[in-house]
This record gives C-alpha cells, structure tokens and sequence, in this order.
C-alpha cells in the first residue's frame, strides 16, 4: 500500500525519534510512504472562531497538495492530523468557506481530501491481525499505559477516530506488540498543551498527575501519538520533578515500541532526545531487545 | 358510548384518574405492566417537600384501586392491540396478562414462596441496590399482594421446559422419568396455588375512552461515560439513593454504600446528568431533580449527621409551593454544601471515588473523593411509550414524551378524540402536577360520558337551540 505522508514541522526537528521510526515501521509493514513534494506548517492550531478563513489557508494548501497527490493524506503527528482533519471536515460542510478560500490560494483545492491518521491506516488498512503477525520480539510483561490526550480524539463529531471517553486505537496497537496494556483515568486528561510555552507551571502540574495516575495502576512506561504530549509528560522528568527520584516514566511513541516489537534495527527506535531514557525499563525484561540487533526471521 | 375507560399505567397518575372516574359511578379497566401497582412512587423513601413517606401516602389510594368494585385491575399485564369502531368510537383493546405461575384466586398472599424460594436476581425494582427472589413481589406492600414466578431465571421451569424438549434427558441415571429441578415453592405453598403449566392470558375489553400514563425511566448511566458509564459500583442514580433510604428497601433504610456496605461519609449529589445536554444527554430540564437531590441530601445528613453531603448544580429550580423553603433548610439546617458548576469527570481509584467539577462561585476548581455519588439522571419516557403511542395513533415529540393537543390549555387532551394523557408520559413533572393531570384527564372522560347522558344530551340541545 502506498499513500502520501505529511511530516510536518515537529517530526522534522524535536520529534526526529517519532519520524524515524514510523518511516522504518511503515517499511516493515510494506506501507510506502511519499512525502509531499511541497508542504509548509500546518498552522498547529484550529481556529476557535468560524469565520477565520485565514488560519485556515495554510492545512488547506496542504489538502491541496495532497489531493494533486492521490486524494489520500497521512499523518504521525496527533496535531498535525487535528488541523487538516478539521479542515477537511469544515470545508466539506461550507461549501461557500472553501470558495472563499480558493480565491486566496493559487490553485484550488476540490473538498476531497482523505485525511487519516497512521493509526488509522495500522487499524483498517493494515489490521492488527496483521501487525501481530509480523511482531518477532513480542513485549511481554511489558505494563505500557496508553496516552491519548485530546487532540487525536476531540471533537468527536469532526475528528471521529474513536471513542473520546473509552478510546481503544492505542490499547489495541499495544496488545498487537503484546504488551500489557495499563488503562488508567487520566489516560484522555490534558496535558497543558501550548501552555508549555506560555504558562510552563500548568503543564508541569497537570502532567504530574497523569504521571501519578499512571504509575499507581502499575504502569512501567507511557506510549502517545502527540509530541506535544510527549514533551509535556517527558520534560518534567527531566530532574526527577515528580514523584519519587528513580520512579519516572519513560514516554515513547507507539511507532517506537513498534520498532522494537518487529525486530527493526537499533538505529530506528529513535530513542535519542528524551529526558527519561527509555531504555532502562527494557532491562531485565527481555536481553535479546537491547542488543539491537535485527531479529532474523523464522 | 361503552361509558367505561382504560387507563394505561398504574402509576399515581394512572391510580388518581382510575380512582375519581370509578368513584363517579363508571368502570374502569386499569391495565399495569408491572406485578403491582404504584409505579416509581412505590420506590419511593419520602417525597418532597413535606417528607412525607411515600408509601404511607400511596397506599391508602393503592389499597382503594385494588378493592374498587368499579375498577377492573390487570397487573403483569400489557395492552397488546386496539382496534376502534367507527361508528360508535369505542375501543375494542387486546390486553395480554402474562402467565405468572400462580394462580392469584387461590394464592392468599401468605408470602411463603418467596420466602422459601432459594434463588436471587438482580431486581430491577431495586435499581441495583438489591436482589429480588425468582418468585417474588416487589415490595411488602404490594397492591395486589399476589406474587409472579420469573420464568427466566426458574430452575424449575427451565428444567422442566428443557426435559419436554429433548434438551435435557428424559430418564433419569436410575431409569425413573426426570424431574425438574427445585419446585420450592410449590412444595411449600398451603393452598396449592403455584401452576407450572399457566399461560399467557388475552382478555379483550370494550371501552369508550383510554387514559395513557404510562410513565417514564431515567437515562441509563451507561450513555455517561465521563461519570463512569454505570460500571463504578458506588456510582448510583436517584432512584437506586431512595432505595437505599427507603425502610422497605434492601439496606432497611440505612444509607451504606452498594460495594462493601460501609458507611459513606462523603457523600456527592450531581445534578443535571445527562439533562439540559443537547451534545451527549437530553436537551430539556428534568424538573425534579434539584428538589429530589436536595430531599435525597436532607435525609442522607439525618441518617448520618457526622458525613458530609456536596450538590454540584448549575442553577437550581424550586418553583413549587413550599420549595425554595425546601432548599434553603437543606443549606443551612441540614449543612449540605451547594457547589455552582458542572462535573466534568468521575473516576474511581482505589476505595474511593474522585469527582472533579468546579465551583463557579469562587472561581476554582474542586476535587471531591468521595464514598458514594449520586447522579440525578434525566427523566425519560418510558420504555414502550412509543409503541403504546402508535397503537392508538398518536405521535411522541423528538424526546419521546406524547403530544398534547395543545401544551398550554390542553395538556391532558390528546389529538386522537377519546384518549387523554397524564402524567410524566408527557414530560417530567413532580407528583402534585401529576395528580393535577390525572383528575383532570379524569374530568376529561367523565365530561364525555356525562354528555352521552340522555337528560344531559337533552340539556345541551336546548341550550344550543335557544
């Protein structure tokens, strides 16, 4: 299978781990990814008011190029997905906005655009059947707590992906590596989001109680799809802020632990670049995991 | 005309209308799903804003409808079909009494089968809170005190149905025919009125005009998912909270909490869930919850003076006579601590509950862990409304509740000439408004027979000629 990928800006510098390993995951899994020839930032956010066509030239540049591409758009980043998948939905229903819109762009984008999610792809291109099949170091015992945040879920009826209060796409993603997957109440809590920037103490405070909450139902490691969660949940580690030195969380993302499960090599787990090293929580666990070496096959 | 009515439901509203249309000298046919009578008022501790108890209220009127020598009671009993003459107006309805397995002539209401019955299910009647026996009534108070055998879950039955069927053995290890299994009741029963093999029983009767008031439900705890989706054990809605403070009811009357039976001492009343939310819930007021939260809330700080009652609310509607008194004694009698915002999640963790809203008031937000929470769920419309509705070709409104003929001088009067609605079957409304209804949708009928009346039809006449 083959669709056109969008990186974006953040999988292109600070979430470099997430970018390498989802292109060496989407390899294994014989999903070839083409980037868009031409893309900018997507705008990282959805304007709050209805009628700010101009926050929304930059996603729709993006759809455009996309639809010159094959019509069918994917995605790493949970933010990223978030804008060009309100967008598409926004301008599928207001026919008159997108007209707006095309006098400001210099080609016009037809509506059509399929925007999905690589989880989307895992889940109903690709199956979990199939990912599990294809898994050759399963991470048994393994306590990994999925992280949805908001983003990748909310608002349900424009993003519709999943349940936003019960969501499964992560939980399912994780059982297919084998994992045991830990749900725990906070696992679809904010997590500051931009206010890491503006107002750094409030996600500070919010991640430590997500992290708190994820460590009292036993949980040995956290997994996202947003590196805005990431950041937020991994950063405040960084001193051992939270909680009881020794204690922390590792915060990966799926495609990372995807990697590890189907045997890739080292070099693409991507795990440079976090403030809690992931790869502590491996030991112990399974010795033929840390040596990186590509499993053989049979 | 047949100057006899159908009334559907034997709530209060459907008790009150069968009760003032009987006593005018006319008879009436009062068909109830239900074992017995009484409806959710049965379920009832006390109701507000007196705190009267409620059976002590109901069952004079219950006890009344079930010895009227005008009132034809059918309970465990459903209408099935209707068809109307055209001529006449009157209505030919189809009513099904299911078969109970005891036959209530000879049952003397002893008790004893359900007291020697071995086996416990979950009782919808006790919302949760509670079992019920297989053979049982629904409460000691019963109107008709005549107990119904659970055909489902009787070993007995089952057994029996499954050795005529060829799904169990026919011969026993030692050669003898098979036997069902248990049968206590029977075995213990002193007049022999336990019947194995009753059946479904079709009744059919003529009446002249139909009373509808059949009720309503509360929105099911599992289309909230942000408060738990109805799998936290000490998560429970209204009507399970008054079960647990009725005398009559599982716990005697002592408020503990459904997981461990432990004393809650932090107890989280929380108004308006799933009403007046157009995304997730129901997009109207359900009326009686801020009055039932706060008598819930009153009574709850009288069994247990030493625990602590919280309401997250976000305005409070008191608008009935005696009721703003109601919540005002709650706060500042009773102590119980009123919080102005909307609760956003509820979780549980480890033995205790944690329920995160805010407190508009002063501007934070609050994170209460609790022993128990009670969800005022929203009023619903009863389950099987709708078909009842089309049986008589009437239409339900977008949130299933009947439409009046018009909803500001009409209300008891629906567009089909000779059926009339009462009750919460046409939105939700507290007791006295529901009595209101019932008499007046009563009135409705007996206005119909009265013009049906020779000397009256002959006044009408000359009054229209003259």
């Amino acid at each position: 299978m083959s669709i056109t990928f969008f990186p974006g800006c953040t999988l292109s510098t600070k979430a470099a781990g997430y970018d390498r390993s989802g292109r060496a995951v989407a390899q294994a899994l014989d999903l070839t990814l083409e980037d868009l020839p031409e893309w900018q930032c997507c705008g990282a956010t959805f304007p709050l008011s209805t009628d700010n066509s101009m926050a929304l030239i930059a996603p729709t540049r993006l759809l455009t190029q996309a639809q010159n591409a094959g019509g069918h758009v994917t995605t790493l980043c949970a933010i990223c997905f978030h804008v060009l998948r309100r967008t598409q939905h926004f301008l599928e229903n207001k026919p008159e906005m997108l007209e707006r819109i095309n006098w400001f762009t210099e080609e016009p984008y037809d509506g059509r655009t399929r925007v999905s999610h690589f989880l989307e792809l895992l889940r109903d291109e690709l199956t979990w059947e199939m990912l599990s099949h294809k898994v050759v170091r399963p991470l048994t015992g393994l306590k990994v707590a999925p992280y949805y945040g908001c983003l990748l879920l909310r608002p349900q009826n424009e993003i519709g992906l999943d349940d936003p209060d019960s969501p499964k796409i992560l939980h399912d993603c994780l059982t297919a590596l084998g994992c045991e997957v830990v749900s725990f109440p906070y696992q679809t809590e904010c997590c500051g989001s931009y206010l890491a920037v503006s107002k750094p103490d409030l996600p500070e405070r919010l991640s430590g109680d997500i992290l708190a909450s994820a460590r009292r139902n036993g949980a040995q490691m956290i997994v996202t799809a947003c590196p805005l969660c990431q950041f937020n949940l991994d950063y405040p580690q960084r001193e051992a802020a939270h909680g009881m030195p020794g204690s922390e969380i590792p915060v990966l993302y799926f495609t990372q632990l995807m990697a590890i499960a189907l045997g890739l090599e080292r070099e693409s787990w991507g795990m440079e670049g976090h403030y809690v090293d992931p790869l502590p929580a491996f030991e112990g666990f399974q010795q033929s995991t840390l040596s990186g070496q590509p499993v053989a096959e049979g | 005309m047949i100057e006899r009515a159908l009334v559907i439901g034997a709530g209060i509203a459907g008790i009150q209308a069968s009760l003032d249309i009987a006593n005018s000298g006319y008879e009436v046919v009062l068909v109830e799903k239900e074992p017995s009578i009484g409806g959710h008022m049965a379920q009832l501790s006390e109701t507000f804003p007196t705190l009267d108890c409620s059976q002590c209220i109901m069952t004079p009127r219950t006890v009344e409808v079930g010895h009227h020598e005008n009132i034809r009671l059918y309970t465990y009993s459903e209408v099935e079909g209707v068809t109307r003459d055209a001529d006449s107006g009157d209505f030919n309805v189809r009513i099904r009494r299911r078969a109970a397995y005891v036959d209530w002539s000879l049952c003397t209401g002893c008790g004893v089968c359900q007291e020697k019955c071995p086996f416990k299910v979950e009782s919808l009647f006790e919302r949760g809170i509670g079992p019920r026996k297989v053979a049982y009534t629904l409460s000691p108070q019963a109107v008709p005190n005549k107990p119904v055998i659970d055909a489902d879950n009787c070993r007995y039955l089952q057994s029996k149905w499954d050795i005529e069927a060829g799904r169990l053995p026919a011969v026993d290890k030692s050669g003898k025919p098979s036997q069902p299994k248990c049968g206590a009741c029977a075995k213990f029963c002193p007049t022999g009125a336990i019947v194995w093999d009753q059946e479904d029983q079709i009744i059919e009767e003529q009446v002249g005009a139909v009373i509808l008031a059949t009720g309503f439900d509360l929105f099911p705890q599992a289309r909230l998912p942000e408060y738990g989706s109805g799998l936290i054990p000490n998560v429970v809605d209204g009507l399970a909270f008054e079960r647990l403070l009725a005398a009559s009811g599982p716990t005697a009357g002592k408020v503990l909490r459904p997981s461990d039976g432990a004393k809650p001492l932090e107890v989280v009343f929380v108004q308006c869930s799933g009403s007046r939310d157009p995304e997730r819930g129901v997009p109207y007021c359900s009326k009686i919850c801020c009055m039932y939260t706060a008598k819930q809330a009153i009574l709850y700080k009288h069994r247990v003076p030493e625990g602590q009652a919280y309401v997250f609310y976000i305005d409070v509607r008191a608008g009935g006579k005696g009721y703003e008194e109601f919540l005002n004694r709650a706060q500042e009698e009773d102590g119980v601590v009123y919080l102005r915002g909307k609760v956003s999640r509820i979780f549980s963790e480890g033995d205790k509950i944690i329920v995160k809203g805010a407190d508009t008031l002063s501007n934070r937000t609050v994170e209460i862990h609790a022993d128990l929470v009670v969800l005022a769920t929203a009023v619903i419309p009863r389950l099987g409304n709708s078909q009842v509705a089309e049986m008589f070709g009437l239409s339900a409104d977008e949130n299933g509740f009947y439409v009046a003929l018009n909803d500001e001088l009409e209300p008891m009067v629906s567009p089909v000439p000779g059926v009339f609605l009462a009750g919460t079957a046409l939105g939700p409304k507290d007791i006295p408004e529901t009595v209101a209804q019932a008499s007046g949708a009563a009135a409705k009928v007996l206005s119909m027979f009265q013009r049906n009346h020779p000397k009256v039809e002959e006044l009408l006449l000359e009054k229209a000629g003259s």
